[in-house]
């Protein structure tokens, strides 16, 4: 996150501010096509899962089409909770899951109110209602300008609902730098290589063995001239690496 | 690659402290999700809280571009908030919006409430007095086949059901109506015009429609047809109109705190209302579909499920459902 960008400042009473990365354009729109995807196949699947057995159990035919004339039944065991599914996807759901969707939560955002916490049941209803002006003229054209134009990169739903869009920035599994590398690395370098050693095994050879490279020769660890080390003999370098300090400190 | 003596023992001193900041977000993480509410781990959380903040401002000071203070601004904020906000619980945050939210923003919406009914009131009687006096202009807000209806003799409501099913027809019209109130109060947003113009539209159909069928000697069975649901659908769209109205006047006048905040408390308020109405015309297009069409329904009882239906909007908008238990404080 760089200096200037925009962040939610909250007020606290030990003195230090609460600081949130409110996300942008990008985020947003990473976020929304994601969730779009998940509520169109979600949808598209109760509908089609729905038709199959409705016209089997009617008829005794594998079929999707709808009955020529309009029928009950098909109307509210087939059509209505697709459409449910597809329309109501994000108040629902960021009702239930405290101003997050499946989207947002891939895209590392979710919905605060001003003052940094989740927001009412209020005002997520308001901010999901706009959403008929934000998506104005086609394709949330109202919106996706609002946020690019706006500081806080809002839309008309989030000015009416008094929301933000903020960066979760952290997770609970985040390889932080051990202490111990303090002494020896810079803060910054000590933590890439806890990441990259708590990454070890789920990355390919050559990409892990490109990164520790990348590393061992920002450490100083890793002279040019020196003849090419295996896959283990790099992994054993880098604990090196962050153990070193623990003899300076 | 050394930073200076002194910066790297007091980043070494912080970074000890990482198992603590850990044993923090997940005791935060277990209260703000209910999981926990043991008085002893909750003086703990206010505990991590003055470490986390002291931490913090030692972090942005000594290594600002870095994952752990990324990571102590986080947990930072994840602490506050349990500690500011409380537990968040679905059920007890729409009980809030429904029992204290709605009746105060209602009472606050009452004098726009006021004045919007009476320009769909104007409006109604001006296309009213437009048809009665101009019949061929009813082609400007009727279609050809409600026209070719109603000079048959016939309203175009009869024998619908042999056409549509009643619950094809509720969901149709509930859609349709949510959309078109929840569209009124949105417009607000262009200054109040667009909400203005629709209301004022809606208004001028229903008038103008009513002087047409009254031509044909229809106004009666027209007026036995809306009678169950229309009590309840007009009077959402006149709360519709209010809430835009409201929205626009923020825009236009938005007093001394700002464009942009006033528009947020207005609509914010407004809002949920609106919320409220979109409910109610749920129940208003079941009875459309259900109870309206059906001529076997004499007419005292369509007027008492219309009146039933308008007092429960009443009773729902002005938090009569929910009675407070003795000595329980709004917003408690």
């Amino acid at each position: 996150m760089s200096e200037a960008a925009p962040h939610l400042s909250v007020d606290s009473a030990t003195g230090i501010d609460v600081t949130l990365p409110i996300a942008g354009a990008g985020a947003r729109s990473y976020a929304f096509v994601v969730d779009w995807h998940i509520r169109l196949v979600l949808g598209l699947a109760w509908y089609g899962a729905a038709a199959l057995l409705y016209n089997y159990v009617r008829e005794g035919a594998v079929s999707l089409a709808p009955p020529v004339t309009n029928e009950a039944r098909w109307f509210g065991a087939v059509l209505v909770p697709a459409l449910v599914l597809y329309f109501l996807y994000h108040p629902l759901l960021e009702l239930i899951l405290r101003g997050s969707t499946p989207g947002k939560r891939l895209a590392g955002v979710r919905v605060v109110g001003r003052d940094g916490g989740v927001p009412g049941a209020g005002p997520l209803l308001v901010r999901n209602v706009f959403r008929l002006i934000d998506s104005l003229p086609l394709a949330y054209g109202l919106g996706l300008m609002l946020v690019a134009l706006t500081r806080e990169h809002v839309r008309c739903g989030d000015m009416a609902a008094g929301t933000l869009l903020v960066y979760e920035t952290a997770s609970p599994g985040l390889a932080l730098a051990p202490a111990s590398t303090a002494g020896s690395l810079d803060v910054a370098t000590a933590e890439l290589v806890a990441e990259l050693l708590a990454r070890w095994p789920r990355l390919t050879v050559p990409a892990r063995a490109a990164l520790a490279r990348a590393l061992l020769r920002r450490c100083g660890r890793l002279a040019d001239s020196l003849a090419p080390l295996d896959d283990e003999a790099l992994r054993r370098a880098l604990i090196e690496a962050s153990r070193a300090g623990e003899a300076a400190a | 690659m050394s930073a200076e003596p002194r910066q790297s023992a007091l980043a070494h001193a912080l970074l000890e402290r990482a198992p603590q900041w850990r044993e923090a977000e997940a005791r935060a993480r277990r209260f703000s999700q209910g999981r926990s509410d043991d008085p002893a781990e909750a003086v703990r959380v206010a505990d991590d809280y003055r470490l986390l903040a002291h931490d913090l401002a030692r972090a942005r000071a000594l290594m600002p571009r870095s994952r752990t203070r990324e990571y102590l601004e986080s947990t930072y904020a994840r602490v506050h908030a349990t500690l500011n906000h409380g537990g968040w619980r679905l059920g007890a945050a729409l009980r809030r919006v429904f029992r204290d939210d709605l009746p105060a923003s209602v009472r606050w919406l009452a004098p726009y409430l006021v004045w919007s009914t009476l320009l769909f009131l104007l409006a109604a009687l001006a296309g009213y007095a437009l048809v009665d006096r101009f019949p061929e202009l009813i082609a400007l807000f009727a279609s050809p086949d409600l026209i070719a209806s109603v000079e048959s003799g016939k309203l175009w409501t009869e024998g619908l059901l042999n056409i549509v099913p009643s619950s094809v027809l509720s969901v149709q019209i509930l859609a349709n109506n949510i959309v078109v109130s929840l569209f009124a109060y949105c417009s607000g947003f262009l200054f109040g015009l667009g909400t203005l113009y629709i209301l004022g539209l809606n208004g001028m159909m229903l008038g103008a429609i009513f002087a047409f069928v009254a031509r044909h000697a229809l106004a009666g069975a027209l007026a036995t047809f809306i009678v169950a649901h229309g009590c309840v659908e007009l009077s959402v769209m006149c709360v519709s109109g209010a809430a835009g109205a409201a929205v626009g006047e923020a825009l236009v006048r938005p007093g001394s705190e700002g464009r942009v905040a006033a528009f947020r408390t207005v609509a914010l308020r407004s809002g949920e209302v609106l919320l409220a109405c979109s409910v109610l015309l749920v129940g208003a297009g079941l009875i459309e579909g259900f109870v309206s069409p059906r001529p076997g329904i004499p007419l005292p009882v369509k007027i008492a499920v219309g009146v039933g239906y308008w007092l429960f909007m009443v009773a729902l908008l002005t938090g009569r459902l929910w009675p407070r238990a003795a000595g329980e404080s709004p917003g408690a």
